[in-house]
C-alpha cells in the first residue's frame, strides 16, 4: 500500500496550498509595502519551482541534469541581468 | 507622388546612385541568367525548398561572404576618407552611415551568419546525426536571417541607412536625433535576423544533447560541437533580451512610447545597459565556434590529440556564466559609482582566465606536435599572437579607471578588431579552407591559400596597430575627420596601407576559390587531410543522409582510433533511412517577414497587415500539415555509397 501512494505529490500540493496562503496573507493582513512585495515574490518562485520539480516531471526523466541546469542557468542570468542593471542604472548613483 | 516621396534617400551623393545602379543591374543579370540557362525549378527545389543542413550550412556561408565584401568595402571606405587629413571623400552623413552599416553587417550578417554556415555544416556531421533535430525549423532560420540581411541592405538606397553607430545608443537614435527611417531599418531588420539566430540556438542545443551517434558521451563530443552546444547555450539566452531590446526601440520610434527618451521617466542608457547585455555574451557567441574551430585544426595539424580536453570544456562553460556578468564594462564612463565599475573590472578580468587557460591548451598541443603548415594551421597560428595582444589591450580597457582615457577613441577599435579578426574572422577563413572539401569535394589551392593568409594577417596588424598609437594621442572613434595639426595623418594613412593589404588578401582567396574550382583534383579521397572526427568518417560529397550507418563512437577521437587504433565506426548492417521532406513554408513565411519588415520601417499599416495575415496562415498550415517525411530503402543506400566510392 506504500508504494502505491503518491506521498510525494500530495506533500507537494499541500506545501502549495501553503504557499498559497502565505501569499494571500499579503492581502489581508496590514504590512508594509515592501514587504509584502518580499513575501510575493519569494512564494511566487518557489511556487514556480514546486510545480517545475513535482508536477510537471522534471526530475523523472533521464535528462533531469540537464533539464535542471537549464534552469538553473536561465535562473542565474535573469537574476544577475535584473539586479546588475539596477546596480549600474540606480544603485550606482547613491 | 506624395506616398513614394518617403523612399526617396535624405542624403543622396553619386555613390549612392551608382549603387543604385549596380544593384538593379545584379538583380537583372540574376533573374536573367536564371532564365537563360532555366534554373528557376532547380533553385527551387534543390537550394530555395531544402530543409538539409549541409546545404543551409552553404546558403549561410555564401549570403555570410557576400555580406563580408559589402562590410569590407565600408571598411574600404572609411579608411580611405581618414587615410588624409581634411578628405573631402565622403561627408560626415555618409560617413555615420558607412561606419553603422559597417558594424551591423559585419556582426550581425557577416560573423554570426559565418559560425552558424559551419556549425550547420560540420555539427550534425561531427556526433553521427542525419540532420539537425528540427530540420525545417533550420531553413526557417536561415531565410529569416537572410531576409533581414537583405532588407537592412537595402536601407542604402531606399530611404537612407542608420546612421548612430552599430551600438545606435539613444537618444541619439531616437526620432528627434534621427529623423529619417535609416534606425527603423536597424531595429526592424536586426529583430528579423535575431528571431533566426534564436531559432538555430534552440534547434542545436537540441541536437547536440539529443542526436548524437551511440556512444558518444558528453565528454567524448569533438571539441568543435562543444563550443557550438556552448555557444548555442548563450544564444538561446542572450538574443531575448536584443529582441525586447529592439521592440522597445521600435515602439519608441514608431508608437510614440518613451522606454528610452531622456524625459518622461524614460531612461536613455537603458538602451546601452540592454543592448550590452546581449552585447557581450555575443561577443562570446563569435569567438567560441572559432576556438573550437582551432581546436580542431591544431590537433589535426600537430598530429596530437587536443591538450586539456576537460579544461578546455571547463573554459568554455566559465565563459558561458562569465559572459553575462561583465556587460557594464562597455560604458564604464557613463557615471556611476567607482563600486559598479570596480565590481565589473573584475569580473572582466576573471574572463580572461579561462580564455588565457585555453590559449596554453593549444600551445601544449603545439608542443612537440609534427606540425604540418597548412593554410588552416597558418590561420591559427597567425592567430595566437594576435589574439593575444588584442586579448590583453582588453585588459587594459578592462580597468576602469584606466578606460576613461581609452574610452572612445581609437585604441578601443584596435583592441576590438585585433580580437575579432583573428578571433572570427581568421577562424573562419581556417575552417573555410579545412572543410571546403568536405563540401565541395576539392581543396583550395595551398599555394595561393598561403599568399592570402600572408596578406591578411599582415594587413590585420598595419592596418589596426597604428591606431593604438593614434588612440592613445587622442583620436577619437566615429570622427569623418581631423586636421593636419593633430597628427593623426601618418597613422592613418598607414592603416589605410593595412586596410589595402588585408583587401588584396580577401581578392585572392577569391581568385583562390575560381582558381581551385576549375583546376583542384576532385580525386582527393574522403580524408584529404587525415583528421580525426566524425565527420571525414563519411564519403566525399557527403550523401543527403550523411552516414550509410550511424556510427559507434568509443572516445572522443573516434575517426582517429578506427584508423589507427583499431576502433570498430561501422557494423555493416544497413537499415532504411527516414529523412525530412523539403518545404517551401520557411522561405515563403521569411519573404512575408521581409514585407513585414518594409512594411513597418516605412509605417505602411496595410502591408504589415497583410503580411502578418500570412505569417499566421502558414504558422496555422504548419500546424494541420500531414509531413512524415520520406524513406530511403536499403537497396538505395547501397547503389547511393558504391556509386560515392568510386563504383565498385
Amino acid at each position: 500500500m506504500k508504494e502505491l501512494f503518491p506521498l510525494k505529490q500530495v506533500m507537494g500540493f499541500v506545501f502549495s496550498l501553503v504557499l498559497t496562503a502565505v501569499a494571500l496573507l499579503v492581502y489581508f493582513v496590514d504590512m508594509s509595502f515592501a514587504l509584502g512585495m518580499t513575501i510575493l515574490l519569494v512564494t511566487a518562485f518557489v511556487q514556480a519551482m514546486l510545480q517545475l520539480m513535482v508536477f510537471m516531471h522534471a526530475r523523472e526523466s533521464e535528462d533531469s541534469g540537464l533539464i535542471l541546469s537549464n534552469v538553473y542557468y536561465g535562473v542565474f542570468i535573469a537574476v544577475v541581468t535584473v539586479f546588475g542593471s539596477l546596480l549600474a542604472l540606480i544603485w550606482g548613483y547613491m | 507622388m506624395e506616398f513614394f516621396e518617403r523612399f526617396a534617400i535624405p542624403h543622396p551623393s553619386p555613390i549612392i546612385y551608382a549603387s543604385m545602379v549596380a544593384i538593379g543591374i545584379t538583380l537583372l543579370a540574376i533573374v536573367a541568367g536564371l532564365t537563360f540557362f532555366k534554373k528557376w525549378g532547380y533553385l527551387w527545389r534543390e537550394w530555395l525548398t531544402t530543409v538539409d543542413h549541409k546545404r543551409i550550412g552553404i546558403m549561410y556561408l555564401i549570403s555570410a561572404l557576400l555580406m563580408l565584401f559589402r562590410g569590407g568595402v565600408d571598411a574600404l571606405m572609411m579608411r580611405a576618407q581618414l587615410a588624409t587629413p581634411d578628405a573631402q571623400l565622403l561627408d560626415s552623413q555618409h560617413y555615420n552611415e558607412i561606419f553603422t552599416t559597417h558594424g551591423v553587417v559585419m556582426i550581425i550578417f557577416m560573423a554570426m551568419a559565418f559560425i552558424i554556415a559551419l556549425m550547420n555544416f560540420v555539427v550534425p556531421l561531427q556526433i553521427g546525426a542525419r540532420d539537425v533535430a528540427f530540420p525545417r525549423l533550420n531553413a526557417l532560420s536561415f531565410w529569416l536571417y537572410f531576409m533581414g540581411a537583405m532588407l537592412f541592405n537595402l536601407s542604402f538606397v531606399i530611404g537612407g541607412s542608420p546612421s548612430s553607430g552599430w551600438t545606435s545608443y539613444f537618444p541619439l537614435a531616437g526620432n528627434e536625433f534621427s529623423p529619417s527611417v535609416g534606425t527603423n531599418y536597424y531595429m526592424i531588420a536586426i529583430q528579423i535576423a535575431g528571431i533566426g539566430t534564436l531559432i538555430t540556438g534552440i534547434n542545436f542545443i537540441v541536437t547536440i544533447l539529443k542526436m548524437r551517434a551511440p556512444g558518444m558521451k558528453l565528454m567524448k563530443m569533438p571539441m568543435f560541437t562543444w563550443s557550438a552546444l556552448i555557444t548555442n547555450l548563450i544564444i538561446t539566452f542572450a538574443f531575448p533580451v536584443l529582441t525586447v531590446a529592439l521592440a522597445m526601440g521600435t515602439m519608441d520610434r514608431l508608437f510614440g512610447t518613451q522606454f528610452f527618451t531622456t524625459g518622461n521617466g524614460g531612461m536613455d542608457m537603458l538602451w546601452a545597459n540592454l543592448f550590452w547585455v546581449w552585447g557581450h555574451p555575443e561577443v562570446y557567441i563569435l569567438v567560441l565556434p572559432a576556438f573550437g574551430v582551432y581546436s580542431e585544426i591544431i590537433s589535426t595539424f600537430a598530429r596530437r590529440n587536443l591538450y586539456g580536453y576537460k579544461s578546455m570544456v571547463a573554459s568554455m562553460v566559465i565563459i558561458s556564466v562569465l559572459s553575462f556578468v561583465v556587460w557594464v564594462h562597455h560604458f564604464f564612463t557613463m557615471g556611476q559609482g567607482a563600486m559598479v565599475n570596480s565590481i565589473f573590472s573584475i569580473t572582466t578580468m576573471a574572463i580572461a582566465v579561462p580564455t588565457g587557460i585555453k590559449i596554453f591548451n593549444w600551445l601544449f598541443t603545439l608542443y612537440k606536435g609534427s606540425i604540418r603548415f597548412t593554410v588552416p594551421m597558418m590561420y591559427s597560428l597567425g592567430f595566437l599572437p594576435i589574439f593575444t595582444i588584442g586579448g590583453v589591450t582588453g585588459v587594459m580597457l578592462g580597468m576602469s579607471a584606466a578606460d576613461y582615457q581609452y574610452h572612445n577613441t581609437m585604441f578601443l577599435v584596435a583592441h576590438f578588431h585585433l580580437v575579432i579578426i583573428p578571433g572570427v574572422v581568421f577562424a573562419m577563413l581556417a575552417g573555410l579552407t579545412y572543410w571546403w572539401p568536405k563540401m565541395f569535394g576539392f581543396m583550395l589551392n595551398e599555394r595561393i591559400g598561403k599568399w592570402a593568409f600572408w596578406f591578411i594577417s599582415i594587413g590585420t596588424c598595419v592596418a589596426f596597430f597604428p591606431m593604438f598609437i593614434s588612440g592613445l594621442d587622442g583620436q577619437a572613434r566615429r570622427m569623418y575627420t581631423y586636421s593636419e595639426s593633430t597628427g593623426f595623418g601618418f597613422w592613418n594613412m598607414l592603416s589605410f596601407a593595412g586596410a589595402v593589404m588585408l583587401a588584396i588578401g580577401f581578392i585572392i582567396i577569391v581568385y583562390n576559390i575560381y582558381y581551385s574550382t576549375r583546376y583542384a583534383s576532385r580525386d582527393i579521397g574522403s580524408d584529404p587531410w587525415d583528421a580525426r572526427s566524425l565527420e571525414w568518417a563519411t564519403s566525399t560529397p557527403v550523401p543527403e543522409y550523411n552516414f550509410a550507418e550511424v556510427p559507434q563512437v568509443n572516445s572522443s577521437e573516434a575517426f582517429w582510433d578506427s584508423k589507427y587504433n583499431g576502433h570498430k565506426l561501422f557494423s555493416g548492417k544497413l537499415k532504411e533511412i527516414h529523412m525530412p521532406n523539403n518545404s517551401g513554408v520557411p522561405f515563403i513565411m521569411s519573404s512575408l517577414f521581409f514585407v513585414l519588415g518594409f512594411s513597418f520601417i516605412f509605417s505602411i499599416w496595410i502591408g504589415v497587415a497583410i503580411a502578418l495575415l500570412g505569417i499566421v496562415a502558414c504558422l496555422v498550415h504548419r500546424s494541420f500539415e500531414q509531413d512524415h517525411g520520406y524513406h530511403i530503402p536499403v537497396e538505395e543506400i547501397e547503389k547511393t555509397e558504391s556509386e560515392l566510392r568510386g563504383g565498385k
